[in-house]
């Protein structure tokens, strides 16, 4: 047996969790299979849809491409435990008030990673923040919406009016 | 429902190099090396690539550094793309590097990705390795034999395919240190942002009284390795980066450059792009930006 399970301690959105995993298990599969938190979603399993974006230690990774047991002693973030403590309340409302979801697969990642992208550039303009979510796909929206939903947030968090 | 897709490995954390070096002679030609993973664990999922055996080196103390010496710019094997991408010494001492990493991926891919991870794999459309080679960085390789540095011009020997033994870590890349008139530019064209590139170039030389001085054009994308335009470099040297220089520059590129035909563009395509970015590129080297 060459797949023998590992444990795996993880501070998962506050609480501590710890499990029995195998070293194939993605982290978003552990996260949705062994913890059933549905929210990061899984679509193309090599990086390149962002889905399954989530947050370790405080950074934006891929969940599909770290291993659970990488994540052994770390800080997990997911679109749940972001929603709980209201970090991104005012991303919400802009995405549902502005029609920024349809089917809502994506979004859990759109959110997450628009987070990010007002952190790092708090004064991003529209094609910044097209930017800085070229690597999250949405199949319904074109994107447009989404990317009023961001920049009014941009601007309602530095004051400005809508 | 069973969501696992890739096959079994053994999962291994070491502490230290040596304890690498001894799961590699342990499982051989089997293990893989695990960095950023941002290119192995696709291949994992996809199952193109099955080891036996995964080395996470990622806890091994003191191989993520970003330091200064005398010597240049130290880039620990596990400097994660994103910390580099924004550290003020590479900023000071390698901006080319600065310009080029945004291109790599998305954030959330460099948040992960190292350096050393990108060098060891040697994608021939990557960014860094093009980088490396015009900045003339050495790449640092430890194994039970020893320590050996090897220039960067030299390390990338075909797709995917390096200077680097099968029993070797890399363990660092250092650039040397720029002088006050070293110039650099990167640019590249991509289907969209953070997708490989259909071509890359990264440049680099000395600018004096506003004559480019050994000039050093290295494109990506365009052959297995890194290629050095050598016709068009010629071009450059010991002139500014003027529009007819410019364009006799750009049309020596197409001696240079033999761009293979893919499903993301063809070979003829390629080289007129090379000659598009070579121009742009070039007159940026004037403007010091
Ligand atoms: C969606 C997506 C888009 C991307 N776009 C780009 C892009 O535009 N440009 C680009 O350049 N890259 C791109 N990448 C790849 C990314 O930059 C990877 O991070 C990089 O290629 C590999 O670095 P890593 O640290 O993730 O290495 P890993 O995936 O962990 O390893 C890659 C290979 O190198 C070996 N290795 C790693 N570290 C060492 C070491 N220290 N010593 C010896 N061997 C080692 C591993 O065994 C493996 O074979 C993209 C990746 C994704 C998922
Ligand atoms: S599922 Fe991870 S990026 Fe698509
Ligand atoms: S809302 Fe359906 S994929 Fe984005």
């Amino acid at each position: 047996m060459t797949d023998a399970a590992l444990d795996v301690g993880v501070m998962v959105n506050g609480a501590p969790v710890r499990r029995r995993v195998e070293p194939r298990r993605s982290l978003v599969d552990f996260l949705r299979e062994d913890l059933e938190l549905s929210g990061s979603h899984v679509g193309c399993e090599h990086g390149v849809c962002g889905a399954c974006t989530v947050r370790v230690d405080g950074a934006l990774v891929r969940g599909c491409l770290m291993l659970a047991v990488q994540a052994d002693g770390c800080r997990v973030e997911t679109i749940e435990g972001l929603a709980a403590t209201g970090e991104i309340l005012d991303l919400q409302q802009a995405f549902a008030e502005l029609n920024a979801l349809q089917c809502g697969f994506c979004t859990p990642a759109m959110l997450l990673t628009a987070q990010e992208a007002l952190r790092r550039d708090p004064g991003a303009d529209r094609a910044r923040i097209r930017q800085a979510l070229s690597g999250n796909y949405c199949r319904c929206t074109g994107y447009h919406a989404i990317v009023e939903a961001v920049h009014r947030v941009a601007r309602a968090r530095a004051g400005e009016p809508p | 429902m069973d969501a696992m897709k890739p096959a079994p490995f053994t999962y291994h954390r070491p502490g230290s190099l040596s304890e690498v070096f001894d799961l590699l002679d342990h499982h051989g030609g089997d293990a893989r090396i695990l960095a950023g993973g941002q290119s192995l664990v696709p291949a994992l999922n996809m199952r193109l690539a099955t080891p036996t055996a995964v080395i996470d080196i990622n806890r091994i103390p003191g191989l993520d550094g970003i330091r200064l010496t005398t010597e240049g710019l130290h880039l620990g094997a596990l400097a994660r793309q994103d910390d580099v991408e924004r550290s003020p010494l590479v900023r000071e001492h390698a901006p080319l590097l600065a310009q080029a990493l945004p291109n790599v991926g998305h954030v959330a891919i460099r948040t992960r990705g190292t350096i050393g991870g990108s060098v060891a794999l040697g994608d021939p459309a990557a960014e860094l390795p093009a980088c490396l080679v015009a900045l003339g960085a050495t790449v640092r390789a430890t194994s039970r034999r020893g320590a050996r540095a090897i220039p960067a011009g030299e390390f990338f020997r075909g797709i995917y395919t390096t200077a680097l033994a099968p029993d070797e870590v890399l363990t660092e890349v250092v650039v040397p240190r720029p002088g006050p008139d070293a110039r650099a530019a990167f640019d590249e064209l991509a289907r969209r942002q953070g997708d490989f590139a259909l071509v890359a170039l990264a440049a680099a030389c000395r600018l004096s009284d506003g004559v480019m001085l050994e000039p050093r054009l290295v494109f990506a994308g365009v052959a297995g390795t890194p290629v050095r335009a050598t016709r068009a470099e010629a071009a450059l040297a010991g002139r500014r980066p003027e529009a007819p220089v410019l364009e006799e520059a750009a049309r020596a590129v197409a001696g240079d450059l033999d761009p293979p035909s893919d499903v993301q563009a063809s070979g003829p395509l390629r080289r007129h792009l090379a000659a598009v970015l070579l121009r742009r590129v070039a007159a940026r080297l004037g403007t010091g930006s």
